[in-house]
């Protein structure tokens, strides 16, 4: 009997240097290869990919931020003239296009999800490898395309993130910037399409013996079907553009009245898109807090396949609620989209439920980790609450367009940047062998946590106080100025805390705390191999039994219970305890 | 739920200058009494949770290995579903009466451009149009259904006036039909709410809202002013072209003062 499973691997065990690594088409992750500069241009590693894609994201997360800071700023006052009007248009499109797709998308079902699938599945790499490449290179390109339309002559887009046709026509919208809108979009959606490939053929294809659909991990089930609506979503937008750019430049009128086009039928295809990418966003960061909690409870996910269900659901019910952002066309079916939207709140609720079941009668520690996906349950909570009110569409009159909307995705958004951050304190050793400073996270969590409800809880008052979305002046209205400088404090708390992340990167360098392979007693694969991983990723992988391979293989005495039976016969096949029984026994 | 909203607090919202939106308004109210029941519930078990089940003395015992409770999972699947289908129910009451288009003893029409509105009263050759920093007031009847018909000349706008608790898309090439019956007499503020180009924020009009014989003075007087020009004059008259607007360079307008 052996306790582990010798897989065909190029690096042999005790090896770190991959003296077997004869994959020429390989950027190489050790030794063999380009170092340095362009090692991270021209790698084909998924870690490599990984980090270059968290990083480049996180940069645009800082950017758009930097917006945001601006944003607040002129609103402080009533009647400021820190930007112009033009400014402030293009300041809010730009920040909305930047934290939606360069940084909260990428950053998740690119980002971190490149790095942990292939681990937490126990496959040395994407499906392909190369395709996964041109995944980064297209956002990267799209990144930077973005960013010219500030050279543009005319300004970068300043239509608004959702760009509502007929404000995006040649006559509305002239200019270069706008263009270069749209090529940023249409790159980084392709971008996006290829990694949905590349996520769902690994997921698959490439997991190890014994790694059932019903035995990964949360994350890699969420980016599973994450990857899914990818496919489903993305190629719909990528449609959008390509008519929206032939009205600009090649006389069609597929959204002009004056031809005969429907400037409607840009709002349908734009949140056919968008609603299930609403859920793209959210599905990993669910993933990352689903993978977390467990952990710092030392308990099994309670609920493990309702989770799954929950996710099914979710994605299911996300492709047919998109016009619930059109209720005010008066041109939809109000209570088809009031209903699907509303029952989303169902396995929403469940996933909630769930992560608290997992915390009962658990014995909590409260890293950062920890404390940023609690962060990020409080947050969601507020923000699916809110938006149980927008899925009725009496309520949605008039709350719709106002600061009460704002309030509500920002609470959403600003929940999965704490997911976010769970997720790099979280895995942060995994991929840099280091710990991050737990006294400096601890103070971003609390800066980010709070500035984000000083934040958005004015702005909800200032919705139902009336107060429409995107106006870079307002009346001069004491409570409005009140509560929009309330805004811009919070804004300012979260601007704040975004520091005290880059200072704990720079402290956690300069004074590396060493991680070692398993620092949180964590259950799923990646935690099994060195941190960071060699290669092409494990020299040996535990026996897979369960959803916790690496717990059972460490903990053979504490196996998950099944249906309150006290024996863990009830979820898993026999195998499971003749596994532990083989582990415990060598 | 609809009847006893009437004792709770307001949460926020605008009580509603008519029966609709009260009955919009005791709609916010039943949604928020389950929000805070359901959602401030959620939050305090959570915090129970956290308190109670906290680690002790860096003790790093393992608990008990928990990982299923169907029935408890059945009865947190149902119970939302319900709630669910309660709000809906509630949702669709009130909505029916919302959009609900009455034969209207007025009408006026609305259109939205770039950056005003302007207002007409079929039949008659009252006129009231207004952009920018000369915001229009619009004049209604009270106590009468007025059908509005809402159009826009160039890009996507929002009709929204707040205390109405009502908004709806002016788009072009697409008319929009809803009604208003204002109970309570007064002067309302109304704004765009779609982003709509460069002076989107400065995209204000008024309603007037008159008991039905001043209204009728109102528009007499107004009617007797009015010259009797065509539609393309009076849109000339503030600066609005027929065809689609098109912008002098806005990157170099300063509207912020």
């Amino acid at each position: 009997m052996t306790d582990l499973i010798e897989r065909p691997l190029d690096t042999a065990p005790g090896d770190p240097h991959g003296a077997g690594d004869h994959h020429g088409h390989d950027g190489g992750h050790d030794d063999h290869g380009p170092s340095g500069i362009l090692k991270w241009l021209t790698s084909t590693d998924h870690k490599v990919i990984g980090i270059n894609y968290t990083v480049t994201s996180i940069i645009m997360m800082v950017i758009g931020g930097a917006f945001a800071e601006v944003i607040r700023a002129q609103l402080a006052s009533s009647t400021s003239s820190l930007v112009t009007l033009q400014q402030y248009n293009e300041l809010f499109t730009m920040h909305g296009s930047f934290m939606i797709y360069l940084f909260v998308g990428p950053f998740a079902f690119a980002g971190l999800a490149n790095y942990l699938v292939p681990l937490q599945v126990g496959a040395p790499d994407m499906a392909f490898p190369r395709l996964n490449a041109l995944s980064y290179w297209l956002y990267l390109g799209g990144s930077i395309t973005m960013l010219l339309g500030f050279t543009a002559s005319g300004g970068p887009a300043a239509f608004g993130w959702v760009g509502y046709a007929p404000l995006t026509s040649a006559v509305n919208a002239p200019g270069a910037g706008p263009d270069l809108w749209i090529g940023a979009l249409m790159l980084t959606g392709f971008s996006a399409i290829f990694s949905g490939v590349n996520l769902v053929a690994t997921i698959f294809y490439l997991r190890a013996p014994g790694m059932t659909l019903f035995r990964m991990p949360i994350f890699t089930w969420n980016m599973l079907v994450t990857g899914i609506l990818i496919l489903l979503a993305f190629p719909v937008l990528t449609a959008g553009l390509v008519m929206l750019y032939c009205d600009r430049h090649f006389g069609t009128h597929i959204f002009e009245v004056q031809g005969g086009g429907v400037p409607l039928l840009w709002q349908h295809i734009f949140w056919f898109w968008g609603h299930p990418e609403v859920y793209i966003l959210a599905l990993p960061f669910f993933g990352m807090v689903t993978d977390i909690i467990p952990v710092f409870s030392k308990k099994p996910l309670f609920g493990y396949k309702g989770m799954v269900f929950a996710t099914l659901t979710i994605a299911a019910l996300s492709l047919g609620v998109w016009a619930h952002h059109m209720f005010t066309t008066g041109a939809v079916l109000l209570p088809f989209f009031s209903i699907m939207s509303l029952l989303i709140a169902v396995p929403t609720g469940i996933k909630i439920f769930n992560w608290i079941g997992t915390m009962w009668g658990g014995n909590l520690h409260f890293s950062t980790a920890m404390l940023m996906s609690i962060g990020f349950v409080i947050t969601f909570l507020i923000g699916g609450i809110t938006g149980i009110y927008l899925a009725s569409p009496p309520l949605d009159f008039f709350t719709h367009d106002t600061y009460f909307v704002v309030a509500h995705f920002h609470s959403v958004v600003m929940a999965l940047t704490m997911g976010a951050f769970a997720g790099i304190y979280f895995w942060f050793p995994k991929m840099t062998g280091k710990m991050l400073h737990e006294g400096w996270g601890k103070a971003q969590f609390w800066t980010l946590f709070i500035g984000t409800q000083v934040f958005t809880f004015p702005m909800y008052l200032l919705g139902l106080h009336g107060m429409p979305r995107r106006m870079a002046v307002y009346p001069n209205n004491p409570s409005w100025q009140n509560m929009n400088d309330w805004a811009s404090v919070g804004a300012l708390i979260i601007g704040i805390s975004t520091l005290l992340f880059v200072i704990n990167v720079i402290v956690s360098y300069r004074r590396p705390i060493i991680a070692g392979d398993n620092p949180w007693d964590a259950s799923s694969l990646e935690w099994f191999t060195s941190s960071p991983p060699p290669h092409h990723n494990f020299v040996a992988l535990p026996p897979i039994r369960s959803e916790r391979p690496v717990w059972d293989f460490n903990h053979p005495d504490k196996p998950a219970l099944g249906h309150g039976h006290g024996t863990h016969a009830g979820t898993h096949p026999p195998t499971s305890a003749d596994a532990t029984k083989e582990v415990a026994g060598s | 739920m609809l009847l006893a909203g009437c004792q709770l607090p307001s949460f926020g919202a605008y009580q509603g200058a008519s029966k609709t939106a009260n009955d919009t308004y005791k709609l916010w109210q039943g949604f928020s009494v389950a929000a805070i029941i359901i959602g401030g519930g959620t939050f305090l078990f959570m915090c129970y949770v956290m308190l109670r089940y906290r680690r002790r003395a860096k003790s790093d015992s393992i608990p008990k290995q928990t990982q299923y409770n169907i029935p408890l999972e059945i009865i947190y699947t149902v119970i939302p579903i319900l709630v669910v289908f309660g709000l809906f129910g509630a949702t669709v009451i009130v909505e029916n009466q919302v959009v609900a288009n009455p034969t209207p003893s007025a009408t006026i029409n609305v259109s939205a451009f770039q950056w005003g509105w302007k207002f007409t009263y079929p039949g008659h050759r009252a006129v009231v149009i207004g952009q920018t920093t000369q915001n229009p007031t619009m004049v209604m009847p009270s106590n009468e259904d007025v059908r509005f018909e809402l159009r826009s000349l160039d890009v996507v706008h929002g009709f929204y006036v707040p205390q109405f608790n009502f908004s709806r898309y002016a788009q072009p090439g697409f008319l929009n039909t809803f009604t208003f019956n204002i109970n309570k007499p007064g002067l309302y503020k109304g704004q765009c709410t779609q982003l709509c180009g460069l002076y989107h924020s400065l995209m204000y009009f008024q309603v007037r809202v008159l008991p039905p014989a001043q209204y009728r003075a109102w528009l007499a007087a107004k009617d007797a002013t009015t010259p009797l020009v065509n539609s393309a004059a009076q849109n000339a008259a503030v600066g609005l072209a027929t065809s689609p607007r098109i912008p002098t360079n806005p990157a170099q307008s300063n509207g912020g003062n």
